[in-house]
């Protein structure tokens, strides 16, 4: 017995809540991925205590799915029962741990965006939105300063740290670009004060990132061709693999509970 | 057999439930209920039933399922229906919510309590924390990220004990 994938309403409220929930849960499984396996005990309980605070807003958020979409769905059928091009997550999210620099520098990337993000969506029309942006950026805020700090040390550390840190910031660099990018539903959700424009945290994002990588003694690359199509469903293969992962057991055992 | 209260009895269910759910403790901290960490938030007549309110702490909690289910099954024993526990988001629960009580419980369980006032200057403060076993300020953080998502860990210079932070939040 297998379960079939389910095909969601794509109305601009619920592509663009499930966009957020899919960063947060896709970001999350990655850093579980760690769990028995950092590089020092603290380093395991921190990834995984980030990753559960990533799944935390994950589910919040696929709950809202729910209501918003009105079909009865709950946060489980949205994580379980999506494929690959159902998912709306931007591709940084998706890219495979590495090694420890890897993770750590995609860490770096990513909140020194979801950080301020959460902030200023505290202020969205939408209550249900800023309600869980409220608790998420007290979070994010840990997940900032935890990637400052260790990219700070790996940066400026050895020769060895140096040179991975360096080239996990140069490999991922390209994906930074579809962090700012607003599809045309979600243009519409700007201007009625439910989302907020990500444009306009840029100057922002770029300021953390360069004072964390000029203290870690690493150089940013230029901004070239940025990588994009997540959030349109068109994902790298890693994520196939992720979500094999993650589904397996809801698809082969339909409904499970315990 | 529970039968469904005339609404006139729902303000003395509301009561009732209220004083049960306060009884109800953290399953990661016992000696802490959830009244006085802030969890529960309110007990109200909804409609036809009575309704719990309780808010996460962090919103990955594993805590809070066991929670719902300790409120359930506490109501459950002592026969109050009809009632519902939902879970609330908004106002986002700070470590401001835990009550005096609360704070002391904790100090006396050996985690030391979170700083008062935890605004984003106080979430990355150089607050000392004094050790919860023999009051000295000379500590330091060994890791942000503690035995559960609340929590820090950190280790007393007079003592040498560690111990767990409620950190701010």
């Amino acid at each position: 017995m297998y379960t079939g994938s389910i095909t969601v309403a794509e109305t601009p409220l619920l592509r663009y809540v499930l966009g957020r929930a899919d960063d947060a849960l896709v970001l999350g499984h990655r850093l579980s991925e760690w769990c028995g396996h950092g590089p020092m005990l603290e380093e395991d309980m921190a990834l995984s205590n980030m990753a559960l605070d990533l799944i935390g807003q994950a589910r919040a958020l696929y709950t809202y799915a729910g209501e918003v979409e009105g079909a009865g769905r709950d946060e489980d059928a949205y994580a379980y029962l999506r494929d690959v091009t159902g998912y709306a997550n931007v591709l940084l999210v998706e890219q495979p741990n590495g090694d420890f620099a890897r993770t750590i520098v995609r860490q770096l990337l990513f909140s020194a965006f979801i950080d301020p993000y959460w902030r200023a969506l505290m202020a969205s029309t939408d209550q249900t939105l800023a309600a869980i942006a409220a608790k998420a950026e007290k979070e994010s805020a840990y997940h900032l300063r935890h990637a400052s700090e260790w990219t700070i040390r790996l940066g400026d550390g050895t020769a060895e740290s140096h040179a991975r840190a360096q080239q996990a910031l140069d490999e991922l660099w390209p994906f930074t670009g579809e962090l700012f990018t607003v599809s045309a539903a979600e243009r519409g959700l700007v201007d009625a004060g439910i989302a907020i424009d990500p444009e306009a945290l840029r100057a922002g994002w770029h300021a953390i990132v360069a004072r964390v990588a000029g203290r870690a003694t690493l150089t940013l690359p230029a901004d070239g061709w940025m990588q994009r199509g997540g959030r349109e469903g068109r994902h790298s293969e890693h994520l196939g693999h992720l979500l094999s992962d993650l589904q397996y057991l809801q698809r082969a055992f339909p409904g499970a509970r315990w | 057999m529970v039968t469904t209260p005339p609404p006139g009895d729902l303000a003395a269910l509301c009561v009732e439930a209220r004083r049960i759910a306060s009884t109800v403790v953290d399953p990661e901290i016992p000696v802490i209920s959830i009244a006085d960490l802030g969890i529960l938030r309110d007990v109200v007549v909804a409609g036809d039933h009575v309704e719990v309110r309780i808010t996460p702490t962090y919103t990955g909690c594993p805590a809070m399922n066991t929670i719902k289910t300790e409120i359930e099954q506490a109501l459950a024993t002592a026969g109050l229906a009809p009632v519902q526990v939902r879970l609330v988001l908004s106002p986002a629960w700070t470590t401001d919510w835990i009550t005096e009580t609360g704070r002391r419980q904790l100090h006396d369980y050996g985690i030391a309590p979170p700083a008062p006032g935890g605004d984003r200057a106080a979430l990355f403060g150089t607050t000392t924390v004094p050790c919860p076993r023999c009051g000295s300020t000379a500590t330091t953080q060994l890791a942000a990220f503690g035995s559960t998502a609340c929590k820090a860990l950190w280790r007393c210079a007079a003592c040498r004990e560690p111990f767990d932070y409620f950190k701010c939040h």
